[in-house]
């Protein structure tokens, strides 16, 4: 059973290969080329060494003294041999290299590709770490035995050769080699067998190892005010003692192999002493012969455990190759139209019987919409009535599993690939910027001025702390913009999407972490210089929804009511209690305080509540 | 900028301090190093036989086989003697160093967390992670074979030329004359070499970063019609990765064939010299080709130097880091047995003339001075920046001050010991931080033993009862990685009823609620209101009501309280607070 399940895992593996041997002929056949020189001149550098024995060094013995011809032709064998093995070795290494470097980088162009062209509902199926592994690890692992195959094929040339060689030299020196050669990669094979699991383990070991030790630290400051350190110690105390265990068994079986793959050679070498004096005795070979072939053991012993590496890491690469054919073979990318969505004008947005379900849960059951060109709707509702998903339905990151979005009566299913983006524009909750300039972070590639982009920093609000940093907009902001605050983050989302001047835009909570004043700033700079957009707005704050002309109030993935906020606070009870819900225990709390403390209490309550109104006034 | 200690120690000095603090490891280290010598000296088992077939046993015209069948047993017993050798030191070398370094690893990880929160937010996670995790391994892999690769080849190279020179002195000198230059420069190429494999580890790193934004950003890179941009980005760090390693294999496949041509050349060198000393007499024509044998012993270790080398060079850059931590005292430490224990009870807390400042930095508390009795219930406010937050995290010794003290129940911070501080002060943080697990694991962080009765107890006392019945597996939910499966209003909600289960005499509030959905966040504020009663509460608030509630506001402004007293009279005052008051009540209202 596990054999055959091996077997299959072998057949795959070769397959592999063979994709990778098409894809790059001409560097195979340089490397396997260089390899099989290798082979043949490692066979042959025996032979020349075997050669020098006997005509140079036994022969001089013998007759006290050599011919200078002899010797000089002895060391030019000797390194001319040594020679063209090196450069066969280094053929062989650097032309593997370049093929296993370029199938991973075609792998790795092909994954990132498929990454960019899926639709976003093929992304959420995903976890991010599997996209990750798909594009280093697995890309990695399914050319791995690129880089010991041409090794490989260059010693089955040099085994031949052996082979040939020592049969032609002697039968019964041959029959030697063919006992040892044979069980020495039999045996490498059981080594790799038995270690390839365990290693795996370890590995995997490793990486949970550093997992935890990752959410830790990350988790430090809960860790150090709870006073959990000894349970977290003793979490990671227990997984690096596995991890000891893996590597140990790892150890185990390293430690038996190796010192015996070392010894057969050695054995090999001793028999052919024994046998071959025999055989001196009969005059069927010569003390040469004797030193070649028992040199060539010694040189032959090593390679030979390459074909053991090929297979070894053949189920590897199978795991990764399909894991990389996984993400080239998915389907479902979004269709599109010939539709025009470009214009000047604010967009009308209309949304019919909209349904949506991650996986088996509805979220959205039915909403029907339509906001008029140039006005601003706020789409309020408590946490999980399904606004984000909503919001992203109207750029088209995710397609409705049924009814509609469209924009000025055009379905945005049948608009042409790029009009949706150039319309529509969404600033969404968790903002995320590239390791880029401020600049390059705001165009993402749109071909505007630097005019333009201060601009819209300006509208967002970003200019004054943009203007701040060391190199203004050629500043580089670090991985994920991890050198700036939440609220300037957020801030360079906003400006991100107003630079593109967007018909429709779409701001899901975009200003959670801006300061009241600052973002009081933008929302009515917005106003006065978005007049060119429709906006949709999610939001919880009221100075937010203020703003808006109209009101939605959303509740369990269904529009409620919508309406004027004045209208929807006398008729909504929801949402009443939702937006009022600070107010009223204010008032509650004041009421309170007249009742309970008496008249101190309720003269500094009035007091609050007038400067409060001249305020809002103000 | 780190503040872990940068060990400026020589590279032997580094080994030698961090092997003292892995006693295990030289623990029958000596029988090891034995295993290794006999399994060295067995190396030159084949040179010594071919030496003694060819001269003994072919002398005359006749073989003399028993003898060369008694001097190839004796060899193969030595073989096979070897190899369990081998065996033996390789299985005990694994379970020493691994015993040893996963000790390491847990003191490491050990330290990180007792480290203050000052140290460890100078370090990158990702940072402090690689020193429990590869830097460890470096070392592991470094005693594991480089280490044992340097005493082997150093033994290899010894027992080579010993023998060697019991054969000739004069073709030893050949051969060491031969290797020496290559000796000298395979430093330099080792160099190059590790110099090219940086550049292919950072490149490496630059793909994977660029791999990641087009996995994380997928959704802004749609919403803004980004691809083509993004696929150029990708395409450039992917070819600068493939480029970078293409090089770093140029060097290798030049680099490496050299050692071959140079022993080649030495056979040859011997050969030629050889024959003119057996010639004159002064030596045998077995030891000649044993001669040609012992040659292979010196290649393998030049060819593997460069390898053992950057082995070498990252084991003790591991150590270094490793050390860098373990030797960082942790600043804010723990009084531990000596320390005192406090009685459980209301908790008054007093700042006494406190100033603190980040190292090199400027001052971010100036002499605070204020009390807070027991069962006070106080709201801390300020614009960002004004020292809140520093504030709580003193109160909570996070952080010492660096003048002036903090006192609770009349006794400085610093001598009270951790176990007994943790359990009576807890911090809700701003970021509810949850681990990978289900609701229940995380909130049962606070106080392990607690059962899941206790939790959803908690939960309903917090008022939280509906929420968690909305949940799909109620206290099984999981949480997913950083608790992302939750929105981060939820999150907020765990984390403060984790902290709610620990059960504290004083809780604090840094804008623990500031994600939550108004409707839930007053909820929780009333419930909270009601839980906490008869302990001592302090809320850094972000909006009017929970300054409203307070006993007393105190008023961060530029690293000192400006005004503190009762909400309703502040307000009166006008200043600072009536400023900010002014303006979260245009935030809330309209």
């Amino acid at each position: 059973m596990a054999s055959k399940v091996t077997s299959a895992v072998m057949r795959k593996g070769l397959r592999v290969l063979g994709v990778a041997i098409r894809a790059e002929k001409a560097v195979f056949t340089a490397a396997v080329l260089a390899s099989a020189l290798y082979g043949v001149m490692t066979v042959a550098s025996a032979w020349a060494l075997g050669w020098a024995t006997e005509h140079v060094v036994l022969a001089s013995f013998r007759q006290g003294g050599v011919g200078g011809g002899a010797l000089a032709l002895g060391a030019t064998l000797i390194v001319g041999v040594s020679v063209l093995k090196a450069f066969g070795v280094a053929g062989r290494r650097y032309f593997a290299g370049v093929m296993q470097y370029r199938m991973q980088a075609a792998s790795r162009r092909g994954v990132t590709r498929q990454y960019l062209r899926l639709p976003l509902a093929w992304h959420h199926r995903h976890p991010t770490g599997q996209l990750l592994s798909n594009a280093s690890s697995d890309a990695e692992a399914a050319w791995a035995p690129l880089a010991p195959l041409p090794m490989a094929v260059g010693v089955v040339v040099m085994l031949v050769t052996a082979a040939v060689s020592m049969v032609l030299t002697d039968p019964v020196l041959a029959l030697v080699g063919f006992l040892i050669f044979p069980a020495i990669a039999v045996l490498n094979l059981v080594y790799q067998r038995r270690l390839s699991p365990l290693a795996t383990r370890a590995q995997q070991l490793r990486a949970e190892v550093s997992e935890i030790a990752h959410e830790s630290f990350d988790g430090a400051l809960v860790v150090k005010t709870l006073g959990r350190e000894d349970e977290e110690t003793a979490r990671f105390r227990a997984r690096a003692g596995e991890l000891r265990d893996a590597n140990v068994a790892v150890g185990r079986v390293r430690g038996l192999f190796d010192p015996l793959l070392e010894a057969l050679p050695t054995l090999g070498v001793l028999a052919v002493l024994l046998i071959g004096s025999m055989r001196l005795e009969s005059g069927a070979v010569t003390p040469g012969t004797l030193v070649e072939v028992a040199y060539l053991f010694t040189l032959l012993s090593w390679p030979i455990r390459a074909l053991g590496w090929v297979l070894a890491e053949l189920p590897r690469a199978v795991v990764g190759y399909e894991r990389v054919q996984a993400v080239l073979s998915a389907t479902g990318s979004m269709a599109h139209g010939h539709a025009e969505l470009r214009g000047e004008a604010p967009a009308r947005l209309e949304i019919r019987g909209l349904r949506y379900a991650y996986g088996d849960a509805e979220v959205l059951h039915g909403v029907d919409l339509t906001v008029e060109p140039g006005r601003t709707v706020a789409l309020v509702g408590p946490t999980g009535s399904g606004k984000s998903t909503l919001a992203q339905t109207f750029v088209r990151l995710v397609d409705p599993a049924e009814g509609a979005v469209l924009i000025d009566g055009t379905d945005l299913r049948e608009a042409a690939r790029g009009e949706v983006s150039a319309a529509v524009a969404l600033v969404p909750q968790q903002t995320f910027l590239f390791d880029d300039t401020v600049r390059g972070n705001v165009t993402l590639g749109l071909p505007v001025t630097d005019e333009e982009v201060r601009e819209a920093l300006r509208l967002a609000q970003a200019d004054g702390f943009v203007g701040a940093l060391p190199d203004g907009l050629d500043t580089r902001l670090g991985e994920r913009g991890a050198s700036l605050s939440g609220g300037q983050r957020q801030r360079l989302a906003l400006a991100r999407a107003l630079v593109r001047h967007p018909r429709l835009l779409v701001l899901d909570d975009a200003t959670s972490s801006v300061d009241p004043q600052v973002e009081a700033k933008i929302l009515y700079g917005l106003r006065d210089a978005a007049r060119a957009s429709t906006v949709v707005v999610v939001a919880y704050r009221m100075a937010t929804i203020a703003l808006a002309d109209e009101v939605v109030y959303l509740e369990h993935g269904r529009v409620v009511d919508r309406g004027p906020h004045e209208e929807l606070i006398g008729r909504c009870e929801g949402y009443r209690n939702l937006v009022t819900a600070y107010e009223r225990e204010e008032a509650e709390r004041e009421a309170l305080d007249e009742a309970g403390t008496g008249t101190p209490g309720a003269a500094t309550g009035a007091v609050t509540e007038e400067t409060e109104e001249e305020e809002v006034r103000a | 900028m780190s503040s872990l200690q940068g060990t400026e120690r020589s590279a032997l000095a580094t080994v030698r301090h961090g092997l003292s603090l892995t006693p295990e490891f030289r623990k029958g280290l000596a029988g090891t190093l034995a295993l290794a010598v006999v399994a060295t000296v067995g190396k030159v088992i084949v040179p010594i036989a071919v030496q003694q077939t060819i001269d003994r046993g072919l002398k005359g015209s006749v073989p003399d086989v028993p003898y060369i069948r008694s001097a190839v047993l004796l060899c193969a017993v030595a073989v096979v003697l070897t190899a369990l050798c081998a065996y033996l030191m390789n299985v005990r070398l694994y379970r020493v160093t691994e015993a040893s370094l996963a000790t390491l690893r847990v003191r490491g990880f050990r330290h990180v967390h007792d480290l203050s929160v000052l140290t460890q937010n100078s370090e990158r996670r990702g940072a402090l992670v690689s020193r429990v995790t590869g830097d460890v391994d470096q070392i592991s892999t470094f005693m594991q074979w480089g280490g044992l690769m340097i005493i082997i080849s150093m033994g290899q190279l010894l027992v080579a030329t010993v023998l060697m020179a019991v054969y000739s002195w004069q073709l030893t000198l050949l051969v060491w004359a031969c290797f020496l230059p290559l000796m000298i420069v395979l430093p330099r190429f080792q160099r190059w070499l590790s110099g090219a494999y940086t550049l292919v580890r950072e490149r490496a790193g630059d793909m994977l970063a660029a791999v990641s934004e087009s996995v994380v950003g997928a959704a802004v890179i749609r919403a803004h019609a980004s691809e083509a941009r993004t696929a150029e980005r990708l395409d450039a760090a992917i070819d600068a990765s493939r480029a970078a390693q293409t090089r770093a294999q140029r060097i290798v496949a030049t680099v490496f064939p050299v050692t071959e041509i140079v022993a080649a050349a030495t056979v040859a060198g011997v050969v030629l010299l050889g024959v003119r000393l057996g010639v004159s007499g002064e030596m045998t024509a077995g030891s000649l080709v044993a001669f040609l044998f012992l040659i292979t012993l010196f290649v393998s270790p030049l060819q593997t130097a460069t390898e053992v080398l950057s082995d070498a060079q990252n084991a003790v850059a591991g150590w270094r880091r490793v050390l860098g931590v373990l030797d960082t005292p942790p600043d804010v430490a723990d009084p531990g047995p000596d320390g005192v224990e406090l009685p459980r009870g209301p908790i008054s807390v007093a700042f006494e003339d406190v100033s603190f400042s980040y190292p090199g930095g400027p001052p971010v508390l100036s002499d605070v001075s204020v009390e807070i009795p027991p069962r006070s219930r106080i709201a801390v406010v300020g614009e960002t920046g004004s020292g809140k937050t520093t504030f709580a995290k003193l109160l909570t010794r996070l952080m010492d001050p660096v003048s002036g003290r903090v006192t609770v129940d009349g006794e400085d911070l610093r001598r009270i010991r951790f176990s007994s501080l943790r359990e009576r002060i807890v911090m809700v943080p701003q970021d509810g931080f949850l681990f990978d697990g289900t609701l229940a694991d995380n909130i049962r962080f606070g106080r392990p033993p607690a059962t899941d009765e206790e939790i959803t107890l908690a939960l309903t006392e917090l008022g939280l009862a509906d929420w968690l019945e909305g949940l799909p597996a109620g206290l099984a939910t999981p949480v997913g990685q950083r608790g992302e499966s939750l929105s981060s209003g939820e999150r907020q909600l765990v984390a403060l009823a984790r902290a709610y289960l620990a059960d504290p005499d004083l809780l604090l509030l840094d804008e623990a609620t500031s994600a939550v959905d108004p409707a839930t966040e007053v909820r929780l504020a009333r419930a909270l209101e009601g839980v906490t009663r008869g302990r001592t509460a302090v809320s850094i608030a972000h909006r009017l009501s929970t300054a409203e509630a307070a006993d007393e506001v105190l008023v961060f402004d530029r690293g000192r309280i400006v005004q503190r007293g009762p909400h309703a009279e502040l307000v009166r005052q006008g200043g600072v607070y009536a400023d900010l008051h002014a303006s979260w009540v245009a935030a809330a209202r309209s």
